[in-house]
């Protein structure tokens, strides 16, 4: 166990490097594919390596299935069977390089628009979507599947990443928690405590900015005006790194480095994806007020799963059997979602006061005599 | 032995920490310097900075941070070092801390304690006497607890730390330094206890945390004048203990509410709800109360106007409609 004194020394990098330069992200998002999935012109991918051509595929897979996935959220969004779903379509390479980057006995910290993330974290689709179906549960065991309950206050989540991952590292475990939030989270106060509070303890916690462009209908440019999100991370003594959030490769190549450097004892890391919300911010909104439609389709020409595609492709790592193969798997999953979801959602108005406490109080009690009676009339 | 209550509390912590290693102590000045009131005093020194220690001046980290431990194995107490500087952490309370067994259909409970030294009567300047209990008690999931004597002080503070919810622990400030006889380690009454201090059968006073000693100085004085009164310290605000308050005021027929906060919307306000709900056919009087006045904590020079004095409770016993005069005070609909 370390001392708080051993705590507070100052994130110095080998090699001398004075600690604030070593701590910017750099001057152009880490990229590897250009926008078509051709290799990214000069040496964009800085120090970073090509993922292996194994994780390449397993992602290639979660994001066709977390893409099938999302949109059928959406569709049962539309008739009604989920009360409101905010889909994370076109970010599909920070959903699944994030959770790929994890161990199983590391911790994960989603937002609303993260459903996509629990989907390749191996949650039940149906207890997936629990809350957003209407319940007043996240609808899974946080404990058992090492990922906290959708987070709905923006950034309110990131101090309870830094705690639970400080937790782990005081009892020896070498558990990462990793964090994710939008760029609209970057403006709540939390964010910022949270990110000084793991550097001062030098706690492995990974923060995935997810910068889609927008915060429902804000841009980007009315929440700051740093020369980046990543560049919030040197005011705290926190690395920072900026990514083409739409390139696979980088965005699995800069995770994984983050988030083995935290295990390793490097303390935190700030990680900014650049990436856009090519759908409305939820089935309420209408985006036509406030962005126009030429920039969405420009950023759908930069599609991750197409550009990821091609990579694997030209390099003969990927075969029309096995596109045909994935986008098979996602129907099918996509037909068992649309299933077990076509039955309303069941719940006990008795078990509200059920988990409020471990026990409930007296009060609680009579309230919950008082409204059976009311329901046996 | 005599011990004051800060003391208490202090000790409190030392046994719960050195029983049970999960049990954390973290905050602003809590370390080397003890707490500006000292509660913590001595158990960086005994526990190492591990165990107790300071963090950055951030309150909403700061109980983040503790939501993130007690959902990993660990039992935080943290401290909020002043009532109006815990604000800052109030969304955490809220929307986390409060929240999070509910929210994961039992899974993930929070076995975390936030102290709280609140309230006036120690001359402080703004932001520093702030009666915030009501904020609290009013968020369903919080427990919300708060000692006026020396031996609840230490037993309500070890249940705390024991307690698998989390529990909003307010420390009247002007009651660290009361003294009793105490032999430590003690334990009274669970949580969910009322306790009355003092029997009587002409009124019943109900206060808690700072205005308990204020009501038994009150039944002191009208005991003297030969009017019996019950003094109920209610020690829990959630869990509250009906069955406790009922059966004193259905026996006396007639009470008065003593609470330092202000009165409107505030705690004391439930109390009365809950005892005319209760005890109608019982009372002989309106429920009165004794409150604070529902301005901002007022400066140094001005805050024996606001806190609860033993004249301003007997005033309000005398019109508890013993000769069957309507209440002058309230004749008029408004003001």
């Amino acid at each position: 166990m370390t001392t708080q004194a051993e705590h507070r020394m100052p994130a110095v990098l080998p090699g001398g490097v004075p600690p604030a330069d070593a701590l910017l992200p750099s001057a152009e998002p880490v990229r590897f594919l250009d926008d078509d999935g051709g290799p990214a012109p000069g040496d964009a991918h800085g120090r970073y390596e090509r993922p292996s051509t194994e994780l390449l595929r397993r992602a290639y897979d979660a994001m066709v299935l977390g893409r099938r996935f999302d949109a059928q959220a959406t569709a049962l969004t539309k008739q009604g069977r989920l009360a409101v779903y905010p889909s994370s379509r076109g970010q599909e390479a920070g959903e699944i390089g994030a959770v790929l980057a994890l161990r199983e006995t590391d911790w994960l910290f989603p937002t609303y628009r993260d459903t996509m993330a629990l989907i390749a974290r191996g949650i039940d689709p149906v207890e997936a979507l629990t809350l957003l179906r209407g319940s007043w549960h996240c609808g899974y065991d946080p404990m058992a599947t090492r990922t906290a309950p959708q987070c709905t206050p923006l950034a309110t989540h990131a101090p309870h990443a830094v705690g639970v991952a400080y937790a782990a590292r005081r009892r020896g475990e070498d558990t990462v928690a990793l964090v994710l939030i939008g760029d609209g989270g970057t403006s709540e106060g939390d964010f910022h405590e949270a990110l000084n509070f793991a550097a001062v303890f030098h706690v492995p916690v990974v923060f995935l900015v997810q910068n889609n462009g927008f915060a429902i209908s804000v841009p980007v440019s009315r929440q700051t005006a740093a020369p980046s999100l990543a560049h919030k991370g040197v005011g705290y003594g926190v690395r920072g790194e900026r990514v083409d959030g739409n390139d696979p490769l980088a965005m699995l190549a800069v995770l994984t480095d983050a988030v083995e450097s935290a295990r390793a004892g490097g303390g935190p890391v700030l990680v900014e994806a650049h990436t856009y919300r090519v759908e409305p911010h939820t089935n309420a909104d209408d985006d036509g007020r406030y962005r126009d439609h030429d920039e969405v389709a420009a950023w759908k020409r930069r599609d991750p799963i197409a550009r990821l595609e091609a990579h694997l492709r030209s390099a003969g790592e990927l075969t029309d059997d096995d596109v045909a193969a994935a986008g098979a798997a996602a129907e099918a999953f996509a037909a068992d979602v649309r299933k077990r979801l076509s039955e309303e959602p069941v719940g006990d108005p008795a078990e509200l006061f059920a988990h409020v406490f471990a026990t409930p109080t007296p009060q609680l009690r009579e309230q919950a005599a008082w409204l059976a009676e009311e329901l046996a009339r | 032995m005599t011990v004051t209550m800060g003391k208490a509390l202090t000790a409190a912590l030392r046994d719960a920490m050195r029983e049970d290693d999960t049990v954390l102590m973290f905050g602003e000045d809590v370390g080397p310097l003890g707490g500006v009131f000292r509660v913590t005093d001595g158990l960086a020194a005994e526990f190492g900075e591990d165990r107790c220690f300071d963090t950055p001046l951030a309150e909403s980290g700061i109980v983040g941070l503790a939501v993130g431990m007690a959902m990993n194995g660990f039992r935080p107490v943290v401290e909020m070092q002043f009532d109006a500087f815990a604000y800052p952490a109030f969304e955490q309370i809220a929307s986390h801390v409060a929240k999070m067994r509910n929210r994961t259909r039992g899974a993930v409970g929070l076995p975390m304690v936030i102290r709280v030294p609140y309230a006036g009567g120690i001359g402080g300047v703004e932001h520093h006497s702030d009666s915030s209990e009501a904020y609290y008690a009013h968020t369903p999931g919080l427990k919300v607890v708060t000692p006026s004597t020396v031996a609840d002080a230490y037993s309500l503070l070890r249940e705390a730390i024991a307690d698998p919810d989390p529990v909003v622990f307010m420390e009247p400030k002007k009651l660290y330094w009361a003294k009793d006889e105490v032999s430590l380690p003690v334990r009274t009454e669970p949580f969910g206890r009322a306790v009355v201090r003092v029997p009587g059968s002409d009124a019943t006073l109900l206060a808690y945390g700072p205005a308990v000693p204020v009501a038994l100085e009150a039944a002191s004085a009208a005991a003297a004048e030969g009017l019996s009164l019950e003094v109920v310290d209610l020690r829990t605000l959630v869990p509250f203990d009906d069955a406790t308050v009922a059966a004193s005021v259905r026996k006396t027929g007639r009470c008065v509410v003593v609470a330092e906060a202000s009165g409107f919307a505030g705690v004391s306000a439930e109390i009365v709800a809950r005892v005319q709900e209760r005890c109608f056919h019982s009372l002989a009087a309106p429920v009165l109360r004794v409150a604070g006045w529902d301005v901002p904590f007022p400066p140094p020079v001005l805050e024996k106007y606001q806190l609860p004095g033993v004249d301003r409770v007997l005033d309000a016993v005398d019109r508890l409609q013993f000769d069957d005069a309507p209440d002058p005070r309230f004749l008029a609909v408004s003001p």
